[in-house]
């Protein structure tokens, strides 16, 4: 447990809880990343704009972070490209087939005390322990 | 305008979160999905920081008519658990632990240009865009079926 960060990690839970909650009060909108990203590549009227908008402040998040915050994005995982675009395709289609992912259901859908959403959450964290319990002890941490 | 910007800033604050709490290090949520060898349980802290803060903000907001621009609140009104969520949550879960990003933090750390991070990216995309394809050629329903956006209703007052 020498890597347990937890006043960092409660704060900056904390700081997504409240993005979220800003999402909900002023714009009555469920902060669900993959929902909000996902509706970009489908075409609606009067519906991208918010969404770029995220997005757009998302990465300039990032763009912040990497200046004040550069470890926070070091991308260091010894995965190979194809396991990677594996990864990418099923946590695409999988948000998209189970109507969210780590923030819309995780933490609105969870903070509503929502039963599908604990359900989700539950279920992709039990996937997610098995596949990284797999790789880190079948394949020595390299797949 | 305003509500814009306010969506904007919501993305920004949502991105530091992300950052500050350890959700972009994939390294990081791998070593706390796999809880068998040197396990870290910062992601525990990361939702309970999150959870308990919505939990309250949302209690407190939803007692107003609509939000502050005043829009009638959208929350998702299902209520039922059925297979493609069961199923779509079991394979997000299998790609989380692949590589240990999910699609927040992968978005952010796009930024940073890094060759693996914009494949997982990409990728992402493709799947997202092959679940509508499919999801409209084969649902049953004559409007192509509610696409995960339509399980959002408007909450009834």
């Amino acid at each position: 447990m020498e890597n347990f960060t937890p006043v960092a990690s409660l704060v900056g839970g904390v700081l997504i809880g409240l993005a979220g909650a800003a999402m909900l009060y002023f714009n009555a909108k469920i902060a669900g990343i993959s929902g909000i990203f996902g509706g970009l590549l489908q075409t609606r009227k009067n519906d991208t704009l918010w969404r770029l908008l995220f997005v757009a402040g998302l990465l300039c998040g990032g763009i912040v972070i990497r200046i004040f915050y550069p470890e926070a994005l070091d991308f260091s995982v010894d995965r190979s490209m194809p396991a990677i675009i594996a990864a990418g395709l099923l946590v695409g289609f999988g948000a998209r087939l189970g109507n969210g992912c780590t923030s819309g259901h995780g933490v609105c859908g969870i903070g509503r005390l929502a039963p599908r959403s604990i359900v989700a959450a539950a279920t992709f964290i039990i996937t997610g322990s098995i596949t990284a319990i797999v790789v880190n002890q079948l394949f020595g941490g390299a797949i | 305008m305003l509500p814009n910007l306010v969506i904007f800033l919501s993305g920004f604050v949502f991105s530091i979160g992300l950052a500050v709490s350890g959700m972009t290090q994939p390294g990081k949520v791998v070593s706390f999905l796999d809880f068998i060898d040197n396990w870290d349980p910062s992601l525990v802290m990361v939702l309970l920081g999150a959870v308990v803060t919505y939990f309250i903000s949302q209690r407190l907001i939803l007692k107003r008519e609509h939000s502050v621009f005043g829009e009638k609140f959208q929350l998702p009104t299902r209520m039922d658990i059925d297979t493609p969520l069961v199923a779509g949550a079991a394979l997000f879960g299998i790609g989380w632990g692949l590589v240990g990003f999910c699609p927040g933090p992968a978005l952010v750390s796009g930024i940073t240009g890094n060759p693996q991070v914009l494949t997982f990216v990409l990728s992402m995309s493709l799947g997202m865009y092959l679940f509508s394809a499919l999801h409209l050629r084969y649902s049953n329903e004559p409007d192509g079926g509610a696409g995960p956006l339509d399980a959002i209703a408007v909450r009834s007052a």
